[in-house]
């Protein structure tokens, strides 16, 4: 890089890039430690375990809730109802916890998710409707049905259990929430299960060539159902989480999640095509959004603003990433 | 998918070819026929639950998101989907109320201005999804948070104000109460825009690069101009939808509304398909009528307005899952 002869600086300059683009995750890695060391710089002597556990505290359910974007992804997919579900899943089991105790409570708020899932695979999977369209109509209708719920139970109440804010609020060793406990496991059985398992290679051949998964025997209807029951129960637990992190629920607790979790699995390097990408990059993707937006909070930056630098931010590391990483 | 019936249709002989030109034609137009049909039925069942209800009251009140359906329409028929058109209404609302209120003299270069501002987001918008060669989608929801931002940045809360004559543009009808202002204002806006357009060879480009992108290269399209023109007229559709909610609101709200939703679920009950190259624009002007009278029906038989969402849902579903349904047994008959 520092060469001064040009044609070195440009051989050395394409060895550094056919490097990354053999090693995705080292450039995210890289924006990641920039971010913290900008953070660094802005405000000194705010990284520290404090500042480590909460912003894993808040990537958790962000990166939970990405895990179902970039498994629906790499089929071609998406899955635009993970947010409204989380919701409704938080919302369900803070109504249930007086009567059934937290872990019932949260198992049984998990039933409704799955069968959202199931509705929105079946509508993927067998009858070939666009996912886009098919996740968005599933979340009007969730959402609706969260309010009608709402109303009904307005004598009920509701309660965050104390075991649920253990798990999203509270710290192990000072820097390491609980979440991690549910999140750790759970990023395993993604990650190696994406790698390893025949399930998980199924995905990624479904999203590359559909007609040739299909000619190999490939039933990808039921593939695509048991996908979209997987990502709404992922998307399920995230709420819950997220839940304990706040403390309190509403019928639209998660909602602002969801754009930022096509974020995550974008910045990530997973592509919206299918057949590309993986969840270790959008792990990474979730800690940057989380980190750009404790910066831009730093900053103190009007809502406006900082609406404007997060766009403008996920678009240039998504521009930047394409051209890192794309095949030349 | 599109593709693979595509090649089966074209290995089955030019007789079969032109048939399937036909029939394609054909159950294109028996689409919006039903769409229209469905409409008729809806009113006429409105009408019996609410005499007073007219067309006028409709055409108003869809009029913004009747818009957006179009511009909505237009990018997804050139392949792509733009998923800023909300934030882009709002701002474009904020601009046009803010700068009515403070200058209402000038109200008509005001007008031209916002319009030529639309235009100019789509553009930027367009610009960005070739230069970047991110996906359409990742690049719209990015400029989604910036152009929210910027009507954030120009009016914090709401505000603003119009001036008489762009209310009095949409509002009552032309004699006959079948004809509302509103709905004459949108035709002959999106007939001037689109027709010559749709009759040009831009417009055969914008369906070519939807239907297959390679193939339109090969054939001496220009790819990126036309993206570009055609995420710029969605804009500026935009722009028409955010002076019409100034003119039927009377002020500018920075917070965009639902458009997205339901100008997607607009397109897609209007017969446009979402992986390109298909459909029209009267279908989904249709489609948002359509849904318009469902919320008001519901409203007249006094469901529950959470409720009222939860079945303006399942009947989206229900008719995309009979669509693609349709669509499957055609393909594998």
């Amino acid at each position: 890089m520092t060469a001064d002869a040009t044609p070195v600086r440009t051989r050395s300059l394409g060895t550094l890039r056919s490097w990354m683009r053999d090693r995705p995750l080292v450039p995210l890695f890289i924006l990641l430690a920039a971010l913290v060391a900008l953070l660094e710089v802005v405000q000194p002597g705010i990284v520290g375990p404090s500042f480590v556990s909460n912003t894993m505290r808040f990537a958790v359910p962000l990166a939970i809730l990405a895990a179902c974007q970039t498994m629906t992804m790499l089929t071609g997919g998406i899955d635009l109802s993970v947010a409204v579900v989380a919701s409704m899943t938080s919302y369900v089991m803070a109504t249930l916890v007086g009567d059934v105790g937290w872990l019932g409570a949260s198992l049984l708020a998990l039933i409704p998710a799955a069968l959202v899932g199931l509705v929105n695979g079946i509508g993927v999977g067998w009858f070939r409707v666009h996912p886009l369209i098919m996740t968005i109509s599933m979340s009007l209708i969730v959402s609706g049905a969260v309010n009608v719920y709402a109303r009904m139970n307005i004598a009920g109440g509701t309660r965050v259990p104390p075991e649920i804010s253990w798990l999203g609020g509270q710290d192990l060793l000072g820097f390491l929430p609980n979440s991690l406990l549910v999140f750790i496991p759970l990023a395993a059985i993604v990650l190696v299960g994406l790698r390893r398992f025949g399930y998980g290679r199924l995905l990624y051949a479904v999203g590359d060539n559909e007609t040739a998964a299909r000619l190999a025997g490939v039933r990808v209807g039921n593939v695509l159902v048991v996908l979209y029951v997987i990502s709404a129960v992922l998307a399920g637990i995230a709420g819950l989480i997220y839940a304990g992190v706040i403390g309190s629920v509403t019928g639209r607790l998660v909602d602002p999640y969801l754009l930022p979790s096509v974020a995550a699995a974008v910045i990530g390097g997973t592509s919206i095509f299918g057949g590309r990408g993986g969840y270790a990059g959008t792990i990474v993707g979730a800690l940057i959004l989380t980190v750009l937006v404790t910066l831009l909070t730093v900053l103190q930056a009007p809502e406006a603003v900082r609406q404007v630098l997060f766009g403008a931010i996920i678009l240039a590391v998504a521009a930047a990433y394409t051209r890192i990483t794309e095949e030349s | 998918m599109t593709e693979a019936a595509g090649t089966e249709e074209r290995g089955a002989g030019r007789g079969a070819a032109a048939r399937g030109l036909i029939g394609r034609a054909m159950r294109g137009d028996a689409w919006t026929v039903g769409l229209v049909a469905i409409f008729v039925a809806l009113f006429v069942f409105t009408k019996l639950l609410q005499p007073a209800y007219g067309l006028d009251a409709l055409a108003i009140a869809s009029l913004p998101v009747a818009f957006a359906a179009v511009g909505q329409a237009i990018v997804v028929i050139s392949g792509g989907i733009d998923l800023s058109m909300g934030s882009v209404i709002a701002l474009t609302n904020v601009t046009s109320a803010l700068l009515l209120m403070n200058a209402p003299e000038l109200s008509v270069p005001i007008v031209l201005l916002v319009l030529l501002i639309g235009l100019g987001i789509g553009v930027v918008n367009g610009v960005l999804v070739v230069v970047s060669r991110v996906p359409d989608i990742v690049v719209t929801l990015a400029m989604l948070f910036v152009w929210a931002g910027v009507a954030l940045l120009v009016l914090g809360s709401p505000g603003g104000g119009s001036v008489p004559w762009l209310r009095e543009l949409i509002t009552g009808t032309l004699g006959v109460e079948l004809l509302p202002r509103a709905l004459i204002v949108l035709l002959v806006v999106v007939g001037v825009v689109w027709i010559p357009l749709r009759r040009s060879r831009l417009g055969l480009s914008i369906y070519a690069i939807g239907s297959d992108q390679l193939a339109a290269f090969r054939s001496g399209v220009n790819v990126a101009r036309t993206k570009i023109v055609a995420y710029g007229l969605a804009g500026l559709f935009a722009s028409l939808g955010g002076l019409s909610l100034t003119a039927s609101t009377g002020v500018g709200t920075p917070i965009p509304g639902p458009y997205l939703l339901l100008s997607v679920a607009a397109i897609v009950l209007g017969g446009v398909s979402l992986a390109g190259g298909r459909g029209g624009l009267l279908g989904p002007i249709v489609g948002i009528y359509i849904l318009g009278l469902i919320r008001a029906d519901l409203g007249f038989l006094r469901v529950e307005p959470a409720f009222s969402t939860v079945i303006q849902g399942v009947i989206m579903v229900a008719v995309v899952m009979v669509g693609a349904y349709l669509t499957l047994r055609r393909r594998t008959a």
